[in-house]
């Protein structure tokens, strides 16, 4: 009963976040917003009984990202969005049909946290059961995510360092300043 | 009403999905076309966990006077999901900086014409 | 100075305990919540902070950009040399159940090491990105 009340408000505070980061113009009030929209998001998963994705969601949705954000809009110097220019009746369209195809694919969706859905069927009791009896440890998630997983993982860690290149060949060493330099020479 | 009960949640993700869908699709500044794009992630990644979560469940780390617990195969999938959206968000971020740098500005109408004029 | 000076004295006060923080969730992630991922972000941020406030230099005269480069890849190298190591006695790759003699120590060491392995790489790639930011439109 509190649970849901709970889900509830959280689930309202993110939709009205949502609707505030399409509405605002100011750029840095965007950022903090989805700050909050990440904070937020971290204690609802704390709800819904994820309590390691709401701590990665919290450390990385409200810190790494909001920092690059704010990192962004320095060396990007634009603080305030422009007024677009047409109306926006063909993107309102395109996202109402979607919304109505989504919510018909949720008509034959189990109930919410029921316990005979088959998402609990398959391979989920085998991890529950004899996760800590196989691999000694009593986090699932981590015996999952680094046991019976493990190579899933390894791919993680290799699109992380993908991506540490790819901000160093997109920003590496050459200053901004040089650049100008050169070009003019 | 139990319909409604067992189905509001997956309701409102999508209100959640469609607002991070229209943020990309409709407004033209960068970044905030990259703040949608995360609003969009989060929200698939509350769809996962809803349909993981178990009435009377609790998390899935084992501990005494505990029966029920959280499925914990989505709260992987999530957790690599959550980390890579990060890598992707930092190098679309580092692309808007170049673009920046090239062409000036970075509302897409005006980087467009740039493009067209050339 | 008069300015930064709460700035300064809460941080010198604050970066040892996130650091602490963050050795804690990572050794900790067997028995509750935690792990590499989030240890590794955690154990970024206390840079991060340092940074912020004591200017950008100071931060890489502390960690050079070198040290970050080499870590990020050693992460990635101690993963799947654990993974190798599994190979050459026996197992297939990345089955942890060799890498001792009684399969349960085995794969606690396994999973200690690839955590060990996912940490050094997401706080080194983290603590990259940052910089490379920050430092982007000094000249």
């Amino acid at each position: 009963m509190i649970d849901d009340f709970i889900d509830i408000t959280l689930l309202a505070f993110l939709a009205i976040t949502a609707i505030a980061i399409i509405r605002m113009r100011n750029l840095f009030a965007v950022i903090m917003m989805f700050g909050i929209f990440s904070l937020v998001s971290a204690g609802l998963f704390v709800v819904l009984d994820a309590a390691d994705v709401a701590f990665t969601e919290a450390a990385v949705g409200a810190g790494i990202s909001t920092v690059l954000m704010l990192a962004t809009l320095a060396l990007t110097r634009g603080h305030v969005e422009k007024q677009p220019a047409h109306k926006p009746w063909l993107p309102l369209g395109v996202v109402i049909v979607t919304g109505i195809a989504l919510v018909y694919g949720t008509v034959d969706i189990p109930a919410f946290s029921d316990p005979q859905a088959p998402a609990h069927q398959h391979v989920a009791p085998r991890y529950i059961e004899q996760g800590q009896r196989e691999t000694g440890v009593p986090n699932l998630v981590t015996a999952v995510l680094a046991s019976y997983r493990g190579f899933d993982t390894l791919g993680e860690v290799t699109v992380i360092l993908t991506a540490g290149f790819g901000v160093l060949l997109l920003l590496g060493r050459r200053r901004l300043r040089k650049t100008e330099e050169e070009d003019e020479q | 009403m139990e319909y409604l009960h067992g189905h509001y949640n997956y309701w409102i993700v999508i209100l959640l999905m469609m607002v991070g869908f229209y943020t990309v699709i409709s407004r033209g500044n960068l970044i905030k076309k990259i703040a949608g794009l995360n609003i969009f992630q989060t929200s698939v990644f509350f769809l996962y966990i809803s349909i993981g979560n178990v009435t009377g469940g609790t998390t899935p780390i084992v501990a005494d006077g505990f029966e029920q617990y959280s499925n914990p195969l989505p709260h992987v999938l999530i957790l690599t999901a959550i980390v890579v959206g990060v890598a992707t968000t930092a190098l679309g971020l580092a692309l808007v900086v170049r673009i920046k740098e090239a062409y000036g500005t970075i509302e897409e109408e005006e980087i467009h014409n740039q493009d067209e004029s050339l | 100075m008069t300015d930064n000076l709460i700035l300064r004295v809460i941080a010198k006060l604050l970066i040892p305990i996130i650091v602490l923080f963050a050795l804690y969730v990572q050794f900790h992630g067997d028995f509750g919540p935690g792990g590499g991922f989030q240890a590794g972000v955690i154990f970024s941020v206390a840079f991060i902070l340092y940074a912020m406030v004591y200017g950008l230099e100071t931060a890489q005269r502390v960690i050079p950009e070198s040290v970050l480069r080499l870590l990020a890849s050693l992460g990635v190298l101690i993963y799947a040399g654990t993974g190798v190591a599994t190979l050459a006695l026996g197992g297939n790759f990345l089955d942890y159940n060799f890498l001792a003699a009684n399969p349960i120590a085995g794969q606690h060491v396994g999973i200690i090491v690839i955590e060990l392995g996912v940490g050094i790489t997401v706080s080194a790639v983290m603590l990259l990105i940052f910089f490379t930011f920050a430092g982007r439109g000094q000249s």
